[in-house]
This record gives C-alpha cells, structure tokens and sequence, in this order.
C-alpha cells in the first residue's frame, strides 16, 4: 500500500456569492489546487466531488461530469453525497483510490451554493439530510435537531441553562477570533460570548451564533502517491495517514445515544488505528462545527474529552489557538462558513496549510506534527475522520 | 401520495390504538421494518405503544421550514414510550413542557399546509 501525500489545496472565499454558479466555483478551487500542486491537468487520472444539495439550490443534477468539465478534466468523475459530510467522503474514497496503486494522482472537493436562495428555502433544503417520515415532517430543523441534542446533553451531564448557553458561546467567540486572520472566511470579525448569548434564538437552547452561515463556496485538494511525488519532486511535505468512516442511525430519536456521535467516535477509532497513532498524539483539529454544540460532541467523539467533559474547553481556553489543543484554527464552520459539500475538502485544504506553515494561523501551531479532520452529515449519522501528518 | 407502513401507523394514534414494530428479539422500531437494525432478524409483529411517553429532548423552534412557517414558534420534543422513540411537534405554548414531562401522542395538523402531524400533548 502506497503512502498518500498532499500535493495541492485550493479554496474559494467561503461567503455570500449568489450569483456565481456552482460550476465557477468549483473551477476556481480546482485551478487553486493545481497551481499548488504543480500537478499538469493530465496527470489527473480522476475527480470526486461532493456536492449535497445542488439538485434543489440550484436546480442541478449529474454534478460530476459538469464539475470535471470545468476544471478542465477529463478522467472518471464521480459526486459523492453523505449531506454535510459529501466532500469528507470524496477524499476518503480518493485516499484508498490511490493507496490501492489505481491511481497516482486524485483531485478530490466539493462545492455548494446556497445564498442563491431565501433562508426558508435552504433551511428546507438542508433538512432533507434529516429523515423525511419521521423528523421533517414533526417540524425538526437542522438547528432545531442540534438544539434537541444540546438540551439532552445538559440532561444527561447535569448542566444548568445558562452555563450551556455560556460555554457554547465561547465556542463561537472563540472560532471568530480564529477565523480574523483567514483570507477565506466569511465572518472576519470578532464577536463577544455577551454578543452571542444575546443574538435572537433560532433553535432554543441555540441563539443565531450558535449556528454557522448559509455560505457559497468550494473547496480541492490534489492528492498524489508518495512514488509520483517523488518521482515529479513536488513540495508535498504533508500525508493523509489515517482515514476512518462511520454510520449510526438516521433519525435522532432511533440512537443509541441523544447526546454522544457515537458515528464519529467509529471513524475516529478507524482512523487512528489506521494511523497508527491515539488521540493524545493529536495536536490541533478541524471539527464539524455546524453547530456550537457540535463542536462538543466532536472533541468528545475524537477523544479529547470524555463524555460530558468537552463543553467548557473553549471556556477554559484549552481549545483556544494558544492552549493545549488548538480546535477550528481556520474558523471553523461557524466563522470561515459551511458550503455543505465543500466543507470536508476544506478541512483537508485548512489543515494542510496549518501544518505545512502557510496559514495565517500556523505560528500557532509551529511544532505541530499530527493533525485531525472531523467532518459529519446530518446529526452526525454520517461522520468521516482524517488523519494528516508533517511528512519526515 | 402515500407512504405504506408509515401512514397507518400515523393514522392509529387517532384512534388511540398507537403501536410500534418489535422483532423477535424484542427490539423495538418504528415501521416500515423489514430488517431489524439491531439483529437482523426479518420477523416483526406490531405492538401497542405506551400510552404516555417522557420528554427526553425539547427545543422551541423559532426559524422553522416553510412546510411550517404558520406554526413557529413551536416546541419540537423527542419522547420516550418505553422500546422506541417519538418526535413529534407538542400542542401547547411553546415552552409549556420541559424534559422529564409525560406528553401523549395524537394526529395533528400543521397550521401552515394542513398535512398531518405526530403532535405529542402534555399531560
């Protein structure tokens, strides 16, 4: 089994774009990555993109072949769609695509567009990754889904209202502060825990700024075979070392668990195991902040934190760019933004910047060796988990 | 249009005869099951729900779908009835019920299309 490198990121600006098409794009972010990369176009040998709602925003099916097309490519094309998780797959399936040695060269991504409509219309849209029978049609929402989870878990560890409104307010203030320096995020500017915790409710316990933003955006990364690395002597200083999945039930009220991901703590155990490292080994991580809450759940799922213990680390600053665990350096969804299918790719494009230097939030992380992308669809009945490390 | 399995069990609570699937291992889902996630076994019979459930999870929902634009704010809650789960919209004030609250289930309608809705109705 071949070792497989990073060769290339490239990202758009993650905002409110409403009039550029999905296609442009995800063109520019392919076209990003290839300059990074020094990969020629052919020397593609195949495309997988992950694109969750684009046959409702914007009316457009068959997302691949379009997407191969425009950034130039001609190679199998393939959209992978796991809701918010779409581009987390894309690159898992393209890490094993070439660790299997039938390819050496794999642009993996995603892209969304989104603000191209109204707020009801995409908050519909989304809630389509939430089962149809049994929670779209009793009026849940994706907030309102994360909203339910953040009040079982007060429940279950014994947190009073205003602490879990207080330390889920510092998860916010705290991606904002990190996403002030990225050229890419949406919301370059900070906010304060007292902002947050008097913004409007959404989703009761959960206010506006517990939720990321409606974002157009997309995301590529080109990943290689250590061989054709070495052979066209790339800078491809970080490997993709670990990748893991895992799957729980569809519908909340069917878990095991209202408060854990247990989805995410399989991948992160495939994961790891597939690194060869534990979690203490980590030193800064992406995680599916689609939500205050999730970001809870995630450093709990990946094992930073035990069950009911991960809710105050923003708070008491461990999670912090200058504690112990650096949690969502580029903003995460919350402040860089969320374009559904183009957010796992860009937890792969974040980290590598990160851990090769060229982040404007890398002098945080300057010794950092082992990074971790954590990206989930849905309440987390989907969940992906990537391994990067500085390659020796 | 129809969807087989899950409307008769909607429909049921309207006549107080609410159930769910358990398999022969005694695992309890809501229908249509043909696998059962838990053991795989294949062999289900319907039995009676709990009458009154427990509140396990509630939010009140202010941003709502369009599908429920008329009805926010609203309080969604998933309840425990013994071997499985409900989430359902609750009939009251939003904010009348709180997790640890006995809520029972009945057919409602949304206020904003008028489709049916698992509603759940404090005690």
């Amino acid at each position: 089994m071949t070792g497989v490198r990073v060769a290339g990121v490239g990202l758009t600006h993650f905002g409110s774009h409403p009039e550029r098409t999905g296609r442009d794009l995800f063109a520019e972010a392919a076209l990003n990555a290839r300059e990074d990369a020094g990969v020629p176009l052919e020397d593609v040998e195949q495309l997988n993109v992950g694109n969750f709602a684009g046959s409702l925003l914007e009316g457009q099916g068959h997302t691949a072949p379009l997407l191969a097309e425009a950034a130039g490519l001609d190679c199998p094309a393939t959209r992978y769609e796991e809701a918010c998780a779409s581009a987390g797959v894309a690159v898992r399936e393209a890490v094993r695509t070439v660790r299997s040695g039938e390819a050496d060269v794999v642009l993996a991504g995603g892209m969304e567009r989104m603000t191209n409509n109204d707020t009801p219309e995409t908050t519909e849209a989304l809630a389509i990754a939430a089962d149809e029978l049994y929670e779209i049609r009793a009026g849940v929402t994706f907030p309102g889904a994360y909203a339910l989870m953040a009040t079982a878990y007060a429940e279950a560890f014994g947190v009073d209202e205003d602490t879990l409104k207080t330390d889920l307010a510092n998860v916010a203030s705290k991606n904002h502060d990190n996403a002030l320096p990225n050229e890419y995020a949406q919301y370059q500017r900070e906010i304060s825990v007292e902002q947050a915790l008097d913004a409007p409710p959404v989703a009761e316990p959960l206010g506006l700024f517990d939720c990321c933003p409606v974002t157009d955006g997309a995301s590529a990364v080109v990943l290689v075979s250590e061989e054709y690395a070495a052979a066209n002597e790339l800078s491809a200083d970080v490997a993709v070392v670990g990748t893991g999945q895992g799957t729980d039930r569809m519908a909340l009220q069917d878990r095991e668990y209202l408060a854990r991901t247990p989805a995410a703590d399989d991948a992160a155990a495939m994961a790891y195991d597939d690194a060869g490292i534990d979690a203490a080994d980590v030193d800064l991580a992406e995680v599916h902040d689609c939500f205050t809450i999730a970001e809870v759940l995630a450093i709990e799922s990946l094992g930073f934190y035990e069950p009911g213990e991960g809710l105050g680390a923003a708070r008491r600053g461990e999670t912090r760019a200058d504690g112990d665990l650096p949690i969502n350096l580029s903003g995460g969804l919350k402040a860089k933004g969320h374009p559904v299918g183009a957010t796992g790719g860009s937890q792969i494009a974040e980290m590598t910047r990160l851990l090769r230097g060229d982040h404007p939030n890398s002098d945080a992380v300057a010794d950092a060796e082992v990074g971790v992308t954590h990206n989930a669809g849905g309440t987390v009945a989907s969940a992906v988990v990537h391994v990067l490390e500085v390659a020796e | 249009m129809s969807d087989a399995g899950f409307d008769e069990w909607l429909h049921a609570f309207a006549a107080d005869e609410g159930y769910y699937v358990e398999c022969e291992n005694g695992h309890g889902h809501l229908p249509p099951r043909r696998v059962c996630p838990d053991c795989g076994s294949t062999e289900f019979a319907e039995e009676p729900l709990p009458e009154t459930g427990t509140v396990a999870a509630v939010t009140t929902v202010h941003v709502p779908a369009p599908s429920f634009q008329a009805d926010a704010p609203y309080d969604t809650v998933v309840a425990e009835f013994g071997a499985v789960r409900l989430t359902g919209v609750v009939d009251a004030e939003p904010g009348a019920v709180e997790i640890g609250d006995a809520v029972e289930p009945d057919v409602g309608a949304s206020e904003t299309t008028g489709d049916d809705v698992l509603v759940l109705r404090p005690l």
